[in-house]
């Protein structure tokens, strides 16, 4: 289990990182957090000739946020995102979603943009980012462009992230007023890759109607599954939903496989009980955060 | 002071060491060291046309291949059958290197020696082995139907089929006590593979000394005198040429008893021919395809029964997957076979097995070594027989358990030692009384009502076992006193972790009236102690630690002795505390072990002044006798060997509580709770330790742990990413009491402990899996998709 040959870059800036991407093209591979990458290479199921290391690159430690929503550079590790107070405030569901990210001593070296870029239909950030609409930002000598999160997962373990382009941060949009999100997983153990998971995203209204419901599916497809059931769920109070409805409007979108883990119809069943208790805890989530929004009008 | 520590909750005197880095495993030996690494098979079952090296010979820092052409004399032979037996009419073991056909994925193929371990693999990388593709077996029922073949001439795949019969009281065949019984039922119950898979995997490092022309051998092993002998043997180097260390070492869970592995003869031989050091590192997933797995069995049970669930006849048929080879013989569906029936008087039993090959990695015994499995059939047993009577489990175990007086209990068969399987001591109803009023099991059904009044699906289950350990044939201690006052203990057995160098210390503190810092352990190191059997079958602590009380009473005689001599006493009348001889009753009339040291061993030259007394001029001596008496040996040592009739007996008894989730069907343990009898605890804070090690590895063999092979033969879990090992958050509280019915059959009144905790978790899980869902469970593990499965196929029964 040791790795193939390959040439090590350290560079001392973005340039200088994106320089040697463009002339390594498909031969260059970024290391970030290497929680993915490294056991890739000891087994040698990955092969780079070129590994473009940028932990060098500091100025790419950033998370920034205001009430557009989050950015999070290539840099900034799952357990700064996890603790950074100002991007919890803008967007919860990053922090509820990184509590689930694997062990702390892994979410203390892996970065957010990595995740995405490795783009596991079983990871959270995926489905975080699929969920809010997100979207990944790819530099390369010369340029940059904003991928939308539709767009960026291609299938399992691909992204749009193109030879000589590399993810410099990621933005995770904010969610009107009256919003709540909640992410549910079940996973074999503590800290595993989810058999199923379920982040949810819910907007109420003035009078604690459902105006909004969207919900990503992990491990039940080749990318994250976003389905938006605004309309089987609303405008009605979330007492009043009918959940099996909703979990069965997901579980119709859904394409599990059987895999050793678990079979496609435990998944199928799995997502529909998660699809209930995320939107649930949404909701709730969204019904507080209004209750304390009109609590704090009144004073 | 006080220096009798036997039975003190000592803390654990290698952990400082270990737990701060300061631990000397293989791979933090031999920095300079060249590099081994190997050519596995990829392919489950396939003909070796060619190898192509060429490719590789470019390789910059290459320094050798070889391949089984290369291997000299006794290399070339296949590898050792280490306990052949009768039955095992068929047994089959590899080469160091594949000779043509390769027979699970993961067989050594070429080996490679490199300037490090990088340059080997990409060296190995570029090596071509033309393969013919066999038909692979896979699958030991797929196996026994022999459509295909694992060896050639092994027909039927049949390794080894052995069958025990005891007759009732009354003389009549398990079969026929089964047709003659008031109820009878018959079922199938089915155990995954899983492993031992120890933290550390396998390795090894090789230095020659051409000066010398002898051999150094470090080995991550259980047993390190025999895998010298095997080395001399294999090499043809006299055996006093040969030495063989265990360092540190990572966990052996039973993989590492088995010996020589290729890699054991292979290393040493490469670094004694290139005359440079050479290391092997095993990785990760060379341990999961390269190594050895267990506990994969299926069990046909039939049992006949009265109105109180007393068993009358019990006929129990098991196929057995050994996967490709039997080097270690057949001793995991012996002791299946044997310990199924625990800690009860079964009228007549029969049971019968058959040892299947199968195109996968071989099979050895691994923590518990058949054991879980047959707890597994015989509590599944007591479970079915109790719901088919209506009554209550318990109430069906005690009715069947051997009496407190009924010891020594004849089973009436062979055990794993070759030895009557006779039972020398347990107290099995106070075990279960214990139990219940731990777990509280009387007023478990209020507690099951209320959390069904809650939606809530909660289920108790319980399970007996008895454990042969401190299996023959011997151990040897060392003992010797310095004159600096300081203990030196050393055995030939090895250690993995388990706390050997607190308890061996602990009784040699407790027998010479020493300090325990005084008192230093060495194990497995053979410049230290050459004869020894190795660390399994939960032995050390029997068998190293009742040598070692031995040895240490042999030199406690002879201090006495000198001091008497020295104190104008009569050794009678002394005693030793915190190291000083004294006469009892007279603290003054003392003298240090250390001063009866230098007294024991009369010097001609003093080099200091403490040993300037025990010179031949110095004091009062008898012109008519030599300085050394007679009989006696110079300096204060001493030897000594334990090697009991048969093994001792060991139980216990588990029960557990768990949840079930309706929705999601996850299944978590509420409480686990041990009762635990290993006769006369030396270190109970060690002892409990065991069992949590244990229990943990049993929550993985019940809920997580398969190895799950495709129809190709390929491992597809091969990696701590898809093969589930409980973490910490998945092994819950353990709770643990002690019971203890001493040993009549070794000095220190012990029995063993280290395979204990793992033994019927399977058992107990499945039972209370099955007390909360209302489903039977006959197989184990069980994950919560299976769960999920089971429910859906129970549900459209009841509506069929």
């Amino acid at each position: 289990m040791k790795p193939s040959p390959f040439d090590y870059h350290r560079p001392a800036g973005l340039g200088e990182a994106l320089q040697t991407l463009a002339e390594t093209g498909s031969h260059g591979k970024v290391l970030a957090g290497g929680q993915s990458l490294i056991p890739l290479l000891n087994m040698r199921l990955a092969a780079p000739g070129h590994l473009v290391d940028i932990n060098g690159l500091t100025e790419l430690a950033t998370i920034s946020a205001d009430a557009s929503g989050v950015r999070v550079g290539a840099l900034a590790r799952h357990a700064a995102v996890e603790r950074a107070g100002s991007a919890r405030a803008v967007q919860p569901l990053l922090a509820q979603a990184l509590a689930l990210v694997a062990h702390p001593v892994i979410r203390n070296r892996g970065t957010v943009v990595g995740s995405l870029v490795h783009a596991d239909p079983s990871a959270e950030m995926p489905a975080v980012l699929a969920l809010l609409g997100g979207s990944v930002r790819l530099a390369r000598l010369g340029g940059e462009r904003d991928v939308h999160a539709r767009d960026f997962f291609v299938g399992p373990l691909e992204s749009a992230c193109l030879p000589g382009e590399m993810a410099v941060s990621a933005f995770f949009p904010a969610l009107p007023e009256r919003s709540g999100t909640a992410f549910c997983e079940v996973a074999r153990r503590h800290g595993d890759y989810a058999v199923a998971g379920v982040a949810a995203a819910v907007t109420l209204d003035e009078d604690f109607r459902i105006t909004a419901a969207r919900v990503a599916c992990v491990s039940v497809g080749p990318v994250p599954v976003v389905v938006d059931v605004t309309g089987v769920c609303g405008p009605r109070p979330p007492a009043s939903v009918d959940w099996d409805e909703v979990a069965r409007a997901v579980q119709d979108r859904i394409e599990p496989e059987d895999d050793i883990h678990a079979t496609a119809g435990y998944r199928r069943h799995l997502t529909g009980v998660l699809v209930t208790r995320a939107l649930r805890g949404a909701a709730q989530d969204a019904a507080q955060s209004t209750a304390h929004d009109a609590g704090e009008g009144r004073a | 002071m006080t220096t009798k520590l036997f039975g003190e909750r000592v803390q654990r005197r290698e952990d400082a060491r270990l737990i701060t880095g300061q631990g000397r495993f293989l791979d933090d030996l031999g920095a300079n060291a060249l590099a081994a690494a190997f050519v596995r098979s990829p392919h489950a079952h396939a003909r070796i046309r060619d190898v192509d090296v060429s490719a590789a010979l470019d390789v910059e820092g290459l320094v050798a291949i070889y391949t089984w052409e290369d291997l000299p004399g006794l290399l070339a032979e296949p590898l050792p059958l280490l306990i052949p037996h009768p039955a095992l009419t068929h047994g089959r073991t590899g080469h160091a290197l594949a000779r043509d056909v390769v027979r699970h994925v993961g067989e050594p193929v070429v080996m490679v020696v490199a300037a490090d371990r990088y340059v080997a693999e990409d060296a190995c990388s570029l090596i071509e082995v033309d393969y013919e593709i066999l038909k692979p077996v896979v699958g030991v029922e797929e196996a026994a139907e022999a459509v295909n073949l694992v060896h050639a001439d092994v027909p039927g795949n049949v390794g080894a089929h052995l069958v025990q019969e005891v007759p009732s009281p009354e003389g009549l065949s398990a079969r026929e006590a089964i047709e003659a019984a008031p109820h009878t039922l018959a079922f199938r119950l089915d155990i995954e593979r899983s492993a031992s898979m120890p933290l550390e995997g396998k390795g090894v490092y090789a230095r020659w000394d051409a000066d010398d022309q002898s051999l150094r051998v470090y080995s991550s092993t259980q047993t390190s005198t025999s895998v010298r002998m095997a080395v001399a043997a294999k090499l043809g180097l006299p055996l006093p040429k040969v030495e063989v260390i265990a360092p540190d070492v990572g966990g052996g869970f039973g993989v590492k008893i088995v010996h020589p592995w290729p890699e054991e003869i292979l290393v040493p031989w490469a670094a004694r021919l290139l005359d440079r050091e050479v290391k092997w590192t095993e990785d990760r997933r060379e341990h999961f395809i390269s190594s050895a797995h267990e506990r994969a069995q299926v069990h046909h049970v039939r049992v006949g029964f009265d109105d109180d669930g007393r068993v009358l006849g019990l006929d129990v048929n098991i196929l057995h997957d050994h996967g490709a080879y039997t080097p270690y013989g057949i001793i995991v569906p012996i002791i299946t076979s044997t310990q199924l029936v625990g800690p009860y008087k079964i009228g007549a039993y029969r049971v019968e097995f058959s040892s299947i090959y199968t195109n996968t990695v071989q099979v050895t015994p691994y923590r518990g070594a058949g054991r879980p499995q047959g707890v597994f059939c015989m509590e599944r047993t007591m479970d079915r027989i109790a719901a088919h009577l209506g009554r209550d489990r318990t109430e069906v175990r005690a009715a069947n358990f051997i009496q407190p007086g009924e010891f020594p209990y004849d089973q009436g068969m062979t055990f794993q030692d070759g030895r009557p399987l006779i039972y020398d001591s347990g107290d099995y109803p106070e075990s279960l009384r214990m139990l219940k009023e731990l777990i509280g099991w009387d007023s478990f059904p209020a507690m099951k009502a209320e959390a069904a009044a809650e939606g809530r699906a909660i289920g108790i289950g319980v399970g007996c076992y008895v454990e042969g350990t401190g299996v023959g044939p011997y151990e040897g201690g060392h003992v010797q006193i310095t004159s600096d006052g300081r203990v030196h203990v050393s055995t030939g057995l090895t250690s993995q972790g388990q706390g050997h160098e607190t308890v061996f210390a602990q009784i040699a503190a407790t027998e010479l009236g020493v300090p325990i810092e005084k008192v230093s352990v060495v194990t497995g190191d053979t410049r230290r102690f050459g004869y020894a059997v190795g660390t399994f079958a939960s032995r050390a602590a029997v068998m190293s630690g009742n040598a070692i009380a031995l040895a240490c009473r042999k030199v406690r005689d002879k201090a006495l002795k000198v001091a008497a001599d020295a104190l104008e006493a009569d050794p009678r009348d002394l005693e030793i505390t915190d190291g000083v001889v004294h006469v009892a009753g007279t603290p003054s009339a003392s003298i240090p072990l250390a001063t009866v040291a230098v007294l024991s061993n009369p010097l001609r030259y003093a080099f200091d002044k403490e040993t300037q007394r025990a010179t031949q001029f110095a004091g009062p001596q008898d012109d008519d006798r030599p300085p050394v008496a007679d009989g006696e040996e110079p300096g204060m040592e001493g030897k000594d060997y334990y090697s009991p009739v048969r093994s001792t007996f060991a139980s216990g008894m588990h029960a557990a509580i768990v949840e079930t989730d309706p929705l999601t069907a996850e299944i978590k343990i509420l409480r686990y709770v041990v009762v635990h009898d290993c006769g006369k605890l030396i270190n109970p804070m060690i002892v409990e330790g065991q069992i949590h090690g244990g229990v943990g590895q049993g929550v993985g063999g019940a809920l997580y742990e398969k190895m799950v092979y495709d129809e190709h033969g390929q491992l597809l879990n091969a990696s701590f990413m898809d093969f589930l090992m409980p973490y910490a958050t998945e092994v819950p509280r353990i709770e643990t009491a002690h019971l203890e019915t001493p040993s009549p059959l070794n000095p220190l009144g012990v029995k063993g402990a280290g395979e204990a905790g793992v033994i019927p978790v399977s058992a107990v899980i499945a039972a209370a899996i099955e007390d909360a869902e209302g489903i039977t469970i006959d197989r184990m593990p069980i994950s919560p998709s299976d769960l999920y499965s089971l429910r859906a196929e129970t549900r459209l029964r009841k509506t069929q």
